[in-house]
């Protein structure tokens, strides 16, 4: 299963990243294996509008089934409301502490996913 | 003849200027319309008090979806390059507010799934005062999407008309619409760092859009003479400017034109008149 953190660097060690449409990048992370694509947002943070719904879009296609960030703004909840990807907001600490902690099933998400 | 009045720092006294030469014009017998094109704020009205003849509601096309035919295909997310449409597995949502009605997502959807839906961006009025027509645009509030207001503002005139446009501040889209197509803009900036600053980039814009122009300063005495400074290096041309008078200031707070109230101003807005109509005349040779 496939996740996202949003992150200020490109490694697991890196700090989360708070924002989600203008978060620095994606790490687009294989819960199972552990391997990871750093995914780049600096579209997102140079667009003057639509940032969430952009952000929105690129983590449907990804095929992630989960997103874990600091949070996430109002075009971008809308843009991801029945998108089939559960929510997990005020993630902090490093990509890796939220990994962990979504690995050990101690998180709960903001919207559980129908369909 | 298209005289547009506008500047780059907001405050400097377009609508004083438009209106008052507006007025002056038509008394003088020319038929003269006034557009008040700042749609965001329109203020003209204040002065000129015209009497309304016409509403009229503008509107952009807006896409909307039948989620039964749509089979989320992603095609409209993809060429749209304002993110106004999502395309989720389950549904395609769009943002009104982002959407610039580019047409982009309903002429890609290859099940035809995307229909042209209307939204309301806000309203022209048009009336007159005395023999002065007028028009200007009240843009819905929290509506993003300016410069087609402005256009359907400019479009409301009659051709073989005077038309004086009262542009909004600045250098940005609405002031563009504002000013494409005119014959002729007259600057109006005050002499401070600021005003310099500001006129120094609608200078700019107005060379980019190939238009010939002019500045007026107003409030001269009240700063320095570093803007006639910079008119004289950059072969400006620089028309008389207006006095800076406290009562002119309290006539204009209380609403009134003040070439009816302050002869000065009367007397000197008549040349202005003159001044700006010959050159915009020559530069249309």
């Amino acid at each position: 299963m496939k996740i996202i953190i949003t992150s200020k660097g490109k490694t697991l060690d890196s700090p989360v990243d708070p924002r989600f449409g203008r978060g620095a990048f994606f790490l687009l992370i294989d819960v199972d294996s552990g391997e990871f694509e750093v995914m780049d947002n600096s579209e997102g943070i140079a667009a003057s509008h639509g940032a969430g719904v952009q952000a929105g879009q690129r983590v449907v296609n990804s095929g992630a089934k989960a997103l874990l960030t600091g949070h996430v703004g109002p075009k971008a909840g809308q843009a991801m409301e029945g998108s089939g990807v559960a929510i997990y907001s005020h993630a902090e600490g490093t990509v890796q502490d939220m990994l962990d902690k979504f690995r050990s099933g101690s998180l709960t998400p903001d919207t559980t996913e129908e369909g | 003849m298209i005289l547009t009045v506008a500047s780059g720092k907001g405050g400097t006294g377009k609508t004083t200027v438009s209106v008052n030469l507006a007025v002056l014009a038509s008394r003088s017998g020319r038929p003269v319309h006034f557009c008040d094109c700042d749609v965001e704020e329109p203020n003209a009205h204040l002065f000129l008090n015209p009497r309304w003849d016409e509403k009229k509601q503008i509107t952009l096309p807006l896409p909307v979806v039948d989620q039964d035919l749509c089979s989320h295909c992603g095609k409209c997310a993809e060429i749209c390059e304002f993110n106004a449409i999502i395309s989720l597995p389950t549904k395609t949502i769009v943002f009104d507010d982002l959407c610039h009605a580019c047409s982009g997502c309903w002429l890609v959807c290859p099940e035809k799934a995307i229909a042209q839906g209307e939204r309301i961006i806000g309203e022209t009025e048009t009336g007159k005062a005395g023999d002065l027509h007028f028009t200007h645009g009240r843009l819905r509030i929290g509506e993003t999407q300016v410069p087609p207001l402005v256009e359907a503002v400019n479009k409301a005139v009659n051709p073989d008309h005077l038309v004086i446009r009262d542009a909004p501040p600045g250098v940005t889209c609405p002031a563009v619409a504002t000013i494409h197509g005119s014959d002729f803009v007259l600057l109006v900036t005050e002499p401070t760092p600021f005003g310099l600053s500001d006129l120094k980039v609608a200078v700019e814009l107005v060379r980019d859009m190939k238009l010939p122009c002019a500045v007026l300063v107003n409030r001269h005495g009240s700063g320095d003479d570093r803007v006639d400074e910079y008119c004289r290096e950059e072969g400006l041309h620089l028309l008389t400017g207006l006095p800076f008078r406290r009562d002119v200031a309290e006539s204009i707070s209380r609403g009134e034109l003040i070439v009816d109230t302050i002869p000065e101003m009367k007397t000197a807005f008549q040349g202005l008149l003159v001044e700006v109509l010959t050159l915009a005349e020559e530069a249309s040779r």
